[in-house]
């Protein structure tokens, strides 16, 4: 029944041959189409010519660089071989990725450009058994005289001299249990582990997915987040080849709002801090229309939030209900929705963390049918999810089919699977800690509430204590403070200490056009951060957040750091969450600080350019005490 | 080898204000090419001389062999000569993309009649010139602000559409006038990167003006040092950091006289 990835393309060439488009990359200025029959053809001739270059049955091919169409044909060119890929996040600095290849395995690697080639480069002695990289976008490479790089043309060249049959015996000698992928978790504690998925792991999961929520052969879908990322795989190559729908690559990563208005895809997939952003975007758009406009928004979203209320509630409108809701949806909802490019949206789903209940709430009062998921990379993605009509906030949903959860004598969510992943690549420690008899151990805490729907509290090591012995979780406040279109990212301690208090980062942009039109003037991200008026301003939100916070839990404490965490200094992983431990153990001084009398920390920061010059900083920080909050 | 654009013994006034007095340069295929000198040396006038917006009492100027002297503004551009200027000089009322194309209008060939009816030669005309211009955007990296109208668009990016719309007339010979001023570190960056593109990817000529002597010294193949209208150094960065013209010029004359009263002082007896 199930079957191999590529053989899944061969499947779809062969039904649709040239008649429909499988890919459409943005190039140029203009959507250029790839059909069913061309991508084949695009991945039989990279595979023949991953041969000439000596990829063998079991070889590993690394994989690094934006959302086209070239990354896809050489995943499956590879898993046409009986190889596996292994995908790479792009941002990576050049240790991340020498880790991850150089224990993958992987002799070949595949990039995007001249970036990816430097980092490369760069870590070449870390990396010796690369003995070949292929590069798809030749800017500023023409100068690197290297037998080890070639561009991604010449290698699908190269596979022209060899026999067409070639490609048909090895997609014939390919197992669905065979492995298809390395999903590397940079997990938000210690190096990155390489999951490994099968062909059936991930075709499973595809199904499974697709008979609760069947997307349609007809149906657009963009993607723009890593393909390295579980998430973008499971939709972007596995259910798209299941199912058939197109893939579109945006033009460029600053390009993709623009794109998904103009593609106007059904189906969304993506984590809570691109539904974070859209939300702030319109926030911020809002707060700068005119007050008529504003007017109107206020009123139908109003409305909008009843309706969802009463949807969530199962309710039915009554018939002036009915007109208001429409005229909220003509005059502003639907317009709103088409700014977005979420008209034609008839699921989205949010997954990888926590999106708070706020911004839930807001895409249901648009009318947008946004749906959490659970899962985790050793699952192929997706686990559980929301049944359509049956979303609640603080859920994630129900098992799809032929997946079993509860929730261990512990209090840990266990999960057992066909989609459950084979172990951790060259790391058996680890495989036996979260694979045991069958079930995947998420390291997440959870129940199972009344209607069946599985609640996640936090990752069971990050629950904390305070001093007290009052229990919280800090991603539940952090999700708070992060509604505010002001906060970026926010990081909650309070383990042992007699209050709870909160690491902020701004969100530069909004932030900063906040001041420009109140005329504060301020220069760096630093700059702004300590400006009283600006710790004013989050204060209130602090406020606000603490209201809906119990007792223990409210925040008496904050401080605005100097600068934005950032996944090149380790504090956020690849999939921007927070890395806790990390976190705290660098900026234990700090933290130390907020349990102090002083009301300035003086922090030390150092400061790397491009260029490999740095400097060491030395800034004061303020610390924010809320009024009214107990600080014992 | 003779060079592919020279001026020699240019000489401008403007009234009784000497603007260049005799500077000659000689620029070879293919190099970058740095002007530096302090406020009011002469180096924008250079550059104005150059390509004809101003006019030189004195001198000639030849490129590639030919004598452009006498050229109005318009031939000069036709020729492969594009430059971009101190203060941004874009049409802020239209967008990215219009004011790319309007780069290109040295190589329209169809006239008003074509254009109206856009069939045959205008269409074909417009569909080549709008790759050319797509090519510029991806090289760029702009493709985001496509659409957007120039005067909406912060100052380091604008100064990025401006070097697109002279790279969008296909030049041989690219003047660019202070390129990177008012930019942070990293736009600074950006634009070196751009710069060094545009001379090695597409092999035109660059002669720019700088004030950042960390961008001149590491990209420039050659340097002329400008001071009160004429040139008082030429030669590689290293040369041209250890001349003591240049010295002079820079850190001004007080500082030869404080440097010898240093010098005095030391010298006395400690008693």
């Amino acid at each position: 029944m199930s079957d191999t990835l590529p053989r899944l393309l061969l499947r779809n060439a062969e039904r649709w041959g040239d008649g429909r488009v499988a890919l459409r990359e943005k190039e140029r200025g203009i959507w250029r189409e790839t059909t069913w029959a061309a991508y084949l053809e695009n991945v039989r001739r990279f595979a023949l010519g991953l041969i000439q270059l000596g990829f063998e049955r079991g070889d590993k091919l690394a994989i690094v660089g934006d959302n086209r169409p070239e990354w896809v044909v050489a995943e499956l060119a590879a898993q046409a071989l009986g190889g596996a890929s292994v995908g790479l996040y792009q941002d990576a600095v050049a240790a991340e990725l020498a880790f991850v290849i150089d224990h993958s395995d992987a002799r070949i690697v595949v990039v995007e450009d001249q970036e990816q080639v430097d980092k490369l480069l760069e870590a070449r002695s870390r990396i010796p058994r690369v003995k070949k990289i292929v590069y798809y976008d030749p800017r500023g490479l023409r100068s690197y005289a290297r037998d080890t790089l070639l561009p991604f043309t010449d290698v699908q060249r190269l596979g022209d001299g060899v026999p067409t049959g070639r490609f048909a015996q090895e997609l014939a000698r390919g197992r669905a249990g065979d492995l298809a992928l390395i999903c590397y978790t940079s997990g938000t504690t210690g190096e990155p582990k390489g999951a490994m998925l099968t062909h059936e792991n991930m075709t499973r999961m595809a199904g499974n997915l697709m008979s609760v929520d069947p997307v349609g052969e007809r149906d657009e879908f963009v993607s723009f987040l890593p393909l390295a990322w579980i998430g973008e795989q499971m939709m972007s190559v596995a259910a798209a080849l299941t199912v058939g729908f197109a893939v579109n690559f945006p033009e460029e990563p600053d390009t993709v709002q623009q794109n998904i208005r103009e593609i106007g895809p059904h189906v969304m997939f993506a984590p809570p801090r691109i539904w974070e952003n859209l939300l702030s975007t319109v926030q911020v758009k809002i707060e700068d229309s005119p007050w008529l406009k504003r007017r109107f928004y206020d009123l139908a979203l109003k409305i909008g939030y009843e309706r969802a209320a009463r949807a969530f509630a199962r309710a039915r409108p009554g018939a002036l209900g009915r007109v208001r809701e429409a005229a909220a949806d003509v005059l502003v909802l639907a317009p709103l929705k088409d700014s977005l490019g979420l008209s034609r949206l008839r699921r989205a789903y949010t997954g990888g963390a926590a999106l708070g209940p706020d911004a839930f709430r807001f895409f249901h009062a648009l009318g947008v049918n946004l749906k959490q998921i659970y899962g985790q990379t050793e699952i192929a993605g997706i686990s559980v999810l929301h049944r359509d009509g049956e979303v609640k906030f603080e859920t994630v949903g129900k098992p799809i089919p032929e997946t079993e959860v509860r929730i261990s004598d512990s209090g840990e969510i266990v999960s057992r699977s066909p989609s459950v992943f084979q172990g951790y690549y060259k790391n058996p420690e680890a495989t036996a800690k979260s694979l045991r008899d069958g079930w995947l151990h998420s390291g997440d805490s959870g129940l199972i509430d009344e209607d069946g729907h599985l609640v996640v509290i936090d990752r069971m090591a990050d629950v904390m204590t305070l001093a007290d012995g009052s229990k919280f979780s800090p991603q539940y406040i952090e999700n708070k403070l992060k509604f505010s279109p002001y906060v970026k990212e926010a990081v909650v301690v309070g383990q042992d200490r007699p209050f709870v208090g909160a690491l902020v980062n701004i969100d530069m942009a909004n932030v900063g056009k906040w001041a420009e039109t109140r005329q504060i003037t301020y220069t760096t991200y630093t700059d702004l951060a300590q400006k009283a008026q600006v710790y004013e301003l989050v204060s209130r939100h602090v406020d606000r957040v603490n209201r809906e916070l119990p007792r223990a839990a409210k925040i008496a404490r904050f401080v605005l750091l100097h600068k934005e965490l950032d996944p090149d200094d380790e504090e956020l992983t690849r999939t921007r969450k927070v890395r806790r431990r990390f976190v705290e153990e660098r900026y234990a001084d700090l933290i130390a600080g907020l349990y102090g009398e002083r009301a300035e920390i003086l922090v030390e920061t150092e400061v790397r350019y491009q260029t490999g010059k740095a400097t060491v900083m030395r800034v004061p920080l303020r610390v924010h005490t809320m009024e009214h909050e107990r600080v014992a | 080898m003779s060079a592919q654009f020279s001026a020699a013994d240019l000489h401008l006034r403007f009234g009784g204000v000497v603007a260049l007095a005799g500077v000659s340069i000689d620029v070879e295929r293919g190099e970058i090419f740095a002007i530096i000198g302090p406020n009011g040396a002469g180096k924008t006038s250079l550059l104005n001389a150059v390509c004809r917006l101003y006019r030189p009492q004195r001198g000639r100027i030849t490129f590639e062999g030919r004598d452009i002297s006498g050229l109005a503004p318009h031939r000069v551009a036709k020729l492969g000569i594009a430059r971009t200027f101190q203060n941004i000089e874009l049409f802020a009322g239209m967008s990215v993309l219009d004011n790319l194309m309007l780069g290109r209008h040295v190589h329209m060939r169809s006239g008003v009649l074509d254009d109206a009816i856009y069939w045959g030669r205008a269409r074909a005309e417009e569909i080549r010139n709008r790759e050319v211009v797509e090519d510029i955007i991806d090289f760029l990296e702009i493709e985001h602000i496509r659409r957007r109208v120039v005067g909406t668009l912060p100052y380091g990016l604008q100064k990025r559409v401006e070097l697109g719309r002279a790279l969008a007339v296909e030049p041989r010979l690219l003047l660019l006038d202070e390129p990177m001023a008012g930019m942070n570190l990293e736009e600074k960056e950006d634009m070196a990167r751009f710069v060094l593109d545009i001379n090695e990817e597409r092999g035109v000529t660059v002669v720019l003006i700088e004030h950042d002597m960390g961008v001149v010294m590491d990209i420039s193949s050659h340097v002329a040092v400008l001071d009160f209208g004429k040139k008082i150094a030429q030669g590689t960065p290293d040369q041209v950091r250890a001349d003591p013209n240049v010295i002079k010029a820079y850190l001004g004359e007080e500082s030869e006289a404080i440097r010898a009263a240093e010098r005095a002082v030391a010298a006395e007896p400690v008693a």
